[in-house]
């Protein structure tokens, strides 16, 4: 998309910052600024100097004086010999501040702030600051005891600002409401006889009618009950309460006899409800309290303030919980109460699930019976009921498909399906032939495979050019030649039909499929060796040549015969700076290979396939090969050594 | 005027307990003269190197920096730098007088186990490879990485312009710089402790079917074997004397052996302790050696102290 839009190339760019001026480069740099010119001045174009801290601090005036622009005594100059009356009025701090000083980092900061009458809660910095140094001095250091005591009975302004305005202490806040006129409530309790209160509604609304005829009369809203939202921080479940400490301390009317095994003592301390008030002594209507009256709960009971009211005040209609909007306990069955929760309400729907549906032949008990339980549980498939032999893990796959209930998968079972008829045939072949062979043959065959063979086999395992028949038979023909020694390898096998483009790319990848893809004899026997047992016909041929060699040495250490038998010479080159440092002379100046050439590494990685073996042909392809050095991906190794033995690799193969 | 000639000496082996010094190192990996013999170094199980004056066996400096147990340590020609390596995989460079670390070398794979000190570090390593770093360049490459052993490498010599390295596939590498050869000497058991000897002819190399043999350098064939010691588990030291008379190695029954180089005997069996003697170092000069056993480190003469001033050394 961008590039469509070249030609659009103005409009559809946003710059953003300021742009460089336009260098000119005929016109000389522009120096930076200099080293004097890098001063700070302030508004007023003094030089700022920063004595201690870099902000703040005072001003060091004019030069480190006092004086001015005009000399050290100020323009307007008073004597104030004539004016002494005056200089008696008191001069501040502020008299010898200037503007800096008032400032937002000088000394004297003035800004605007509430005065204390004015503050809330949060005391000023000033203030908290000389609390803290005051309660430094005091007699208990750091305490603030006296202040905590004998705290001023103030209030603040904001229940100031509403008590002129009309609210009283117990009203709650906002605009003010209409209250409707109680309705008629429906009989609750138990019936009275004898006195009783007229039923707080009937008479009353008509009287209260009257009272509160006019129907423009409103009231203050009703205050707003504080819920205390304390998070459930205990591991102990909902609804739990912890001791008493009321109860456990002796303040309640009964002592707590601890001996007694009979009463429960956790109910009492715990604040559950009790069963029985009184187990001991004699209590009830026996003792104390008349035959027509009601025995009261607890005669000795402390009563609390919460009991009675403070005003002469209808009820208010609704519950107390003004403001409270979650759930209420509007059902108030007497059954649950004392068993719900805080916060919980009892449920206006209750769903109940139906039970779960049994199978037809469900038994709720076990039974266990190795022999034949398989054939009580269903879903189970024959295979199955036949008792296991030898436990589950000598199951096999088919065992364990018929076990599980699956499906065989679908594809040939053998790999043998997978190839070909021919390479089947091949492989058979192979298999008899080692298995007739001798020893002599096998190493034989290992180090010098036959020619036409290799190249057959090598062509059949690895066949770059599969999908283009004459192009494999090209390059076959090719391998052929190169194994021969021929150095027309290349053109011989080229199709004279092709243009002169595509020979040259057949030509390289001719040469780096013959280098990448060798005879599968020695491919492979630089990745293996020959195990000490034999544990498979299948195994890959291998090469004993190296073996061979070790044996030889072992028996020759064995011998003592150390020296020519033990004794291994290559060329080896030394880096350049090595033999620097080590004062010696470079013993081979010319080349920069590094280590050793031309040896077989054992490491087992891609380079043991890219050692270029000595043929001459590769020196006339090295235009080629440098080619492909540049495109193939050297799978990276962790120590750089591979890389810089690639350098090698190329070199030498260039020189 | 001239000065009757002086007595022949007797054939010099360090038979005699100068002193002995706890190391607090605890277990002490190497010890190592310096190259004129007057300090030595002691590599110690604790991270730490000590360097020590020869003549009393007072602690000088101790140099601390490494992760893991300090293996090897050598310090150069000039006692300016010391280089030790440690099973932390790296090699540090250090200034002898500040104490400091003036390089620090990574780049093995695996524990480096020897060092070896010219201008140029060479580290030999249980990953198989020798790494030449130069000290000068600051390039933290090294410049060149021989990597021709099988399995790991550990020992290594550095003479004028020769490399020795014996590694665990049994084989004595030798790299000729001069030459720009590589001669690969095969003796089947893994080998423990290479040496030059000091006329630069022979190699000395221990392995551990419990055998030191001398191999000629320029045909490999074998000069002389030394048997009798027990060496068949852990890497431990050996040396010849100073002026190539006898062979020395340490072995696990808690002696040092020394054997005549000619004849092959056993001359000497100085009884270090009980434990293996891990490490021993001969005097670049004089017939003096150290061992060290656990977390002690001796040294022998070929006389006790007291008569050490009235006889010329030549």
């Amino acid at each position: 998309n961008m590039a469509a839009d070249s030609d659009k190339e103005g409009t559809d760019f946003v710059s953003f910052g300021t742009p460089l001026e336009p260098l000119d480069e005929d016109e000389p740099l522009k120096k930076p600024v200099p080293i004097y010119e890098q001063t700070v001045k302030d508004e007023k174009g003094r030089y700022q100097r920063f004595h201690g801290a870099f902000t703040g601090g005072f001003s060091a005036g004019y030069f480190n004086t006092v004086g001015s622009k005009e000399g050290w005594s100020p323009a307007t100059f008073k004597s104030s010999r004539e004016s002494k009356a005056e200089n008696q009025k008191a001069r501040g701090p502020e008299d010898f501040m200037d503007e800096e000083d008032f400032g937002e980092h000088g000394i004297a900061p003035s800004e605007i702030t509430r005065s204390a009458e004015f503050q809330s809660g949060h005391k000023d910095a000033a203030t908290a600051k000389a609390r803290a140094v005051n309660a430094q001095s005091s007699l208990i250091p750091g305490d603030t005891l006296l202040e905590e005591i004998i705290a001023p009975a103030e209030s603040s302004i904001g229940v100031e600002l509403l008590k002129t305005m009309g609210w009283r202490e117990g009203q709650g806040i906002g605009p003010r409401v209409k209250r409707k006129p109680k309705k008629q409530r429906p009989e609750e309790g138990p019936r009275v006889y004898g006195c009783s209160r007229p039923p707080a509604g009937s008479e009353s609304s008509e009287e209260d009618d009257g009272e509160f005829a006019p129907q423009n009369v409103t009231f203050a809203p009703k205050d707003v009950t504080p819920f205390d939202f304390t998070p459930h921080l205990g591991l102990q479940g909902l609804g739990y309460r912890g001791l008493d400490p009321g109860l456990a301390l002796g303040q309640s009317a009964e002592h707590i006899n601890l001996f007694d095994p009979q009463l429960d003592i956790k109910t009492k301390l715990f604040g559950g409800k009790q069963k029985h008030t009184r187990h001991r002594g004699v209590a009830g209507q026996g003792f104390g309290v008349g035959a027509m009256e009601d025995e009261d709960e607890d005669i000795y009971q402390r009563d609390s303030m919460s009991k009675y009211d403070i005003e002469i005040k209808d009820e208010e209609p609704g519950d107390g919980l003004f403001g409270w909007t979650a759930l209420r306990n509007s059902n108030k069955d007497a059954s649950y109460i004392g068993k719900i929760l805080e916060g919980f309400t009892l449920a206006q729907k209750t769903v109940i699930f139906p039970p779960p549906r049994l199978p037809r032949d469900y038994r709720p008990v076990r039974r266990f019976n190795p022999g034949t339980f398989v054939s009580h549980v269903s879903g189970v498939s024959p295979a199955l009921a036949q008792p296991q032999t030898g436990g589950r893990h000598q199951l096999d796959s088919g065992q364990r498909r018929a076990l599980i209930g699956e499906e065989a998968l679908q594809g040939p079972s053998s790999v043998m399906d997978l190839l070909r008829p021919e390479d089947r045939e091949r492989l058979r072949n192979i298999r008899h032939s080692r298995h007739g062979s001798s020893s002599s043959s096998r190493s034989s065959s290992s180090s010098l495979p036959p020619k036409k063979e290799s190249g057959q086999t090598a062509a059949q395992t690895f066949k770059p050019f599969e999908n283009n028949p004459e192009k494999q038979e090209r390059y076959e023909q090719y391998l052929n030649c190169l194994k021969q020694g021929d150095t027309d390898a290349l053109e011989e096998s080229l199709d004279s039909e092709m243009t002169e483009w595509e020979r040259s790319r057949e030509r390289e990848e001719f040469v780096r499929a013959s280098i990448l893809y060798r005879p599968s004899s020695s491919f492979l026997s630089s990745r293996f060796t020959r195990s000490k047992q034999q544990d498979d016909d299948d195994t890959v041929e291998v090469n004993r040549d190296e073996e061979r060699d070790l044996d030889d040495k072992q028996t020759a250490v064995k011998m003592k015969m150390f020296g020519q038998l033990t004794r291994e010479t290559f060329e080896w080159h030394p880096d350049k700076v090595l033999c620097k440092r080590f004062n010696v002379p470079d013993p081979f100046p010319g080349t920069s290979v590094v280590g050793l050439p031309k040896v077989k590494r054992d490491k087992f990685s891609v380079f043991n396939f890219l050692i270029v073996p000595e043929s001459k042909e590769t020196s006339g392809n090295g235009y080629f090969c440098l080619h492909w050095w540049a495109e193939i991906q050297i799978p990276r190794d962790e120590t750089k050594h591979e890389i810089e033995s690639t350098r090698t690799r190329r070199d030498e193969i260039l020189t | 005027m001239s000065f009757p000639a002086p007595k022949p000496e007797g054939p010099q082996i360090p038979q005699h307990l100068l002193w002995t010094l706890d190391s607090q190192q605890g277990p002490v990996r190497a010890v190592r003269f310096n190259a004129d013999g007057n300090y030595f170094l002691s590599c110690g199980a604790d991270k730490s190197l000590k360097l020590w004056s020869a003549s009393k066996g007072t602690l000088l400096k101790t140099y601390s920096g490494h992760g893991y147990e300090v293996l090897d340590a050598d310090s150069s020609f000039d006692n300016s730098q010391i280089c030790s390596c440690s099973s932390d995989k790296s090699v540090i460079l250090w200034d002898v007088a500040s104490g400091q670390v003036t390089r620090k070398l990574r780049g093995h794979a695996g524990v480096t186990f020897c060092v070896f000190n010219v201008v140029v570090v060479t580290p030999g390593s249980i990953d198989g490879t020798v790494r030449c770093w130069d000290v000068r360049s600051r390039r933290n490459e090294p410049i060149q990485i021989l990597d021709e052993a099988r399995d790991g490498i550990s020992s290594l010599k550095v003479a004028q312009h020769e490399l020795l390295t014996g590694s665990v596939d049994g084989r004595v590498r030798r790299y000729d710089l001069r030459m720009g050869q590589l001669h690969v000497d095969f003796l089947s058991s893994p080998i423990t402790c290479v040496c030059f000897s000091a006329d630069g002819q022979c190699t000395l190399s221990s392995s551990l079917d419990s055998t030191l043999r001398l191999l000629d350098k320029s045909s490999g064939e074998m000069l002389g074997e030394y048997k009798g010691h027990t060496m068949k588990g852990y890497k431990l030291d050996c040396c010849l004397s100073s002026k190539d008379t006898h062979v020395l190695s340490c072995s696990e029954d808690g002696h040092v052996y020394c054997w005549d180089l000619v004849e092959g005997s056993l001359s000497l069996k100085l009884p270090v302790g009980k434990a293996v003697v891990q490490s021993l170092s001969f005097h670049p000069s004089e017939c003096r050696l150290l061992t060290a056993m656990e977390g002690r480190v001796q040294l022998w003469a070929n006389e006790p102290e007291t008569e050490e001033t009235d006889t010329l050394v030549l």
